[in-house]
């Protein structure tokens, strides 16, 4: 029978939640990597047994982890991200120049078809390599030595890559997007980007249709139209119907169209899933309703998923990586909040049960569909 | 023998309890305790020292012997007490709560 690993990224340590494909049972392992924040940790699909992790420590660093055993135990590795040549400058808050300088992985995407490569997208923003399972990081300078690299700036939570689409069809083809420079692509294989952000409209930018400077908050896609690209960006979510070429906005009757995750349904590539908050100054949901969306419609028309989740006196948030979905006959989606639950539902959001209720604040959610 | 005393979270890392012992020749120096460290515990290289400029991160401390060796330049010499091993030489997670 099939089963589900969830792979849940905290303030303070890991957790790796199992259950059968029933998703109704669930064993609780960790915390792993106790007292480390946990910005990421995700599986290999050419290995489900290979996971990589993130760990970020304001007094330690960085340090990175992988198992090959689904989590059981892990292995220290490559903890160096050193900038190709001498780095530049990048605008700060203030709009002075600040120099580049590394600070922590964001997200870490293995390979769709080599266990030991891994991509990392870091802050200050730029996107490494592995080719040896962790071992030893080469930048793909090209993105940040992009001729807008000078004119980034960071978002509240520092100039990030966070997000990185392996295209399923074009192995020479990634999407990349940073806070808050926007939205990029490479069509071989990393060595050359463009931005794609034509459509995208910011009010907190001096030109608000601007190539660049438009903070991304997040890029889904489908296996199966994978030039179709959902953004749920600082406001507004967007589509893309050409890889990224122009985008349309698609909010549609959303109570808010501020948030950070978005994520395709598994088997319908025009099932979409959003978890809007008030605004950007107020990091929770509309009138303290925990709420997910869900267009069936590929954007514009949306309802609101509320069973099981808390209709009143929530003020949680949902971070950018907390939210994916599984690849069983029935959907399975899975959301992890800033108050420490991860909601699950088994049956493509209809009915949502918190699988944990007190874990600290999380930061990450990924799940693996397992044979 | 030197011995060194690492923060909670980087003896987890190092898979270590108590205090490190490491063989470190004459002249003994920050710099001479940190790298026979980061040689005998390769997981903790970029840990107390960023990788890319080699300098003490931010927010860890050394002490010995009641001092603040912090600031000290990783090419001075240790106290005596640290070089014979009758200290230990600490490196200490900048207080704060969380």
């Amino acid at each position: 029978m099939s089963s589900v690993r969830v792979l849940v990224g905290t303030r303070k340590g890991a957790f790796i939640l199992t259950a059968d494909g029933k998703r109704e049972k669930w064993d609780v392992s960790g915390p792993h990597f106790a007292g480390w924040e946990i910005y990421h940790l995700k599986g290999s699909p050419a290995n489900p047994n290979r996971l990589y992790a993130s760990q970020s420590s304001d007094w330690f660093g960085q340090v990175i982890h992988r198992s090959d055993d689904g989590g059981a135990t892990w292995t220290t590795v490559g903890n160096e991200f050193a900038y190709d040549g001498v780095p530049g400058t990048h605008q700060w808050y203030d709009g002075t120049q600040h120099p580049w300088e590394f600070k922590r992985v964001w997200h870490l995407e293995p390979s769709l078809t080599d266990p030991d490569t891994v991509y990392a997208g870091v802050e200050d923003a730029a996107l490494f390599r592995s080719n040896d399972g962790g071992m030893t990081w080469r930048e793909l300078s090209g993105l940040r030595e992009h001729q807008s690299g000078a004119s980034w700036q960071p978002g509240a939570g520092g100039l990030c890559l966070h997000t990185i689409l392996l295209d399923p069809v074009n192995p020479n083809r990634m999407f990349i997007a940073i806070s808050a420079a926007g939205a990029f692509r490479t069509d071989d294989g990393g060595e050359t980007w463009q931005p794609i952000n034509r459509g995208l409209k910011s009010d907190y930018i001096p030109d608000g249709e601007a190539e660049t400077g438009h903070c991304v908050h997040r890029i889904a896609q489908h296996p199966a139209q994978p030039n179709t690209l959902y953004m749920q960006k600082h406001w507004d979510v967007m589509r893309s119907d050409n890889a990224g070429d122009s985008w349309y906005e698609v909010s549609g009757n959303l109570p808010s169209d501020f948030g950070f995750p978005i994520h395709v349904h598994a088997h319908d590539p025009n099932t979409v899933y959003v978890v809007p908050i008030k605004s950007d100054s107020e990091h929770f949901p509309p009138e303290g309703k925990l709420r997910v969306y869900r267009s069936r419609t590929g954007g514009n028309e949306w309802e609101a998923l509320t069973n099981g989740l808390p209709q009143s006196d929530c003020y949680v948030n949902v971070l950018r990586d907390a939210m994916t979905v599984d690849t069983l006959e029935e959907c399975g989606v899975y959301f992890g909040t800033t108050g420490g639950q991860v909601y699950a539902s088994a049956d493509s959001g209809d009915h949502w049960t918190a699988i944990v209720h007190d874990l600290p604040s999380v930061m990450s959610v990924e799940v693996q569909t397992l044979p | 023998m030197i011995r060194v005393v690492l923060p909670h979270h980087l003896r987890n890392l190092a898979g270590v309890n108590g205090e490190v012992m490491l063989d470190v020749e004459a002249p003994v120096t920050q710099r001479a305790v940190l790298d026979a460290l980061e040689a005998a515990y390769p997981t903790l290289r970029g840990t107390v020292r960023d990788h890319a400029t080699g300098k003490r991160r931010a927010f860890l401390r050394f002490f010995a012997c009641k001092q603040d060796l912090s600031h000290e330049p990783p090419d001075a010499l240790l106290p005596d007490a640290v070089a014979s091993g009758a200290e230990p030489f600490v490196i200490l997670g900048a207080i704060a709560g969380g």
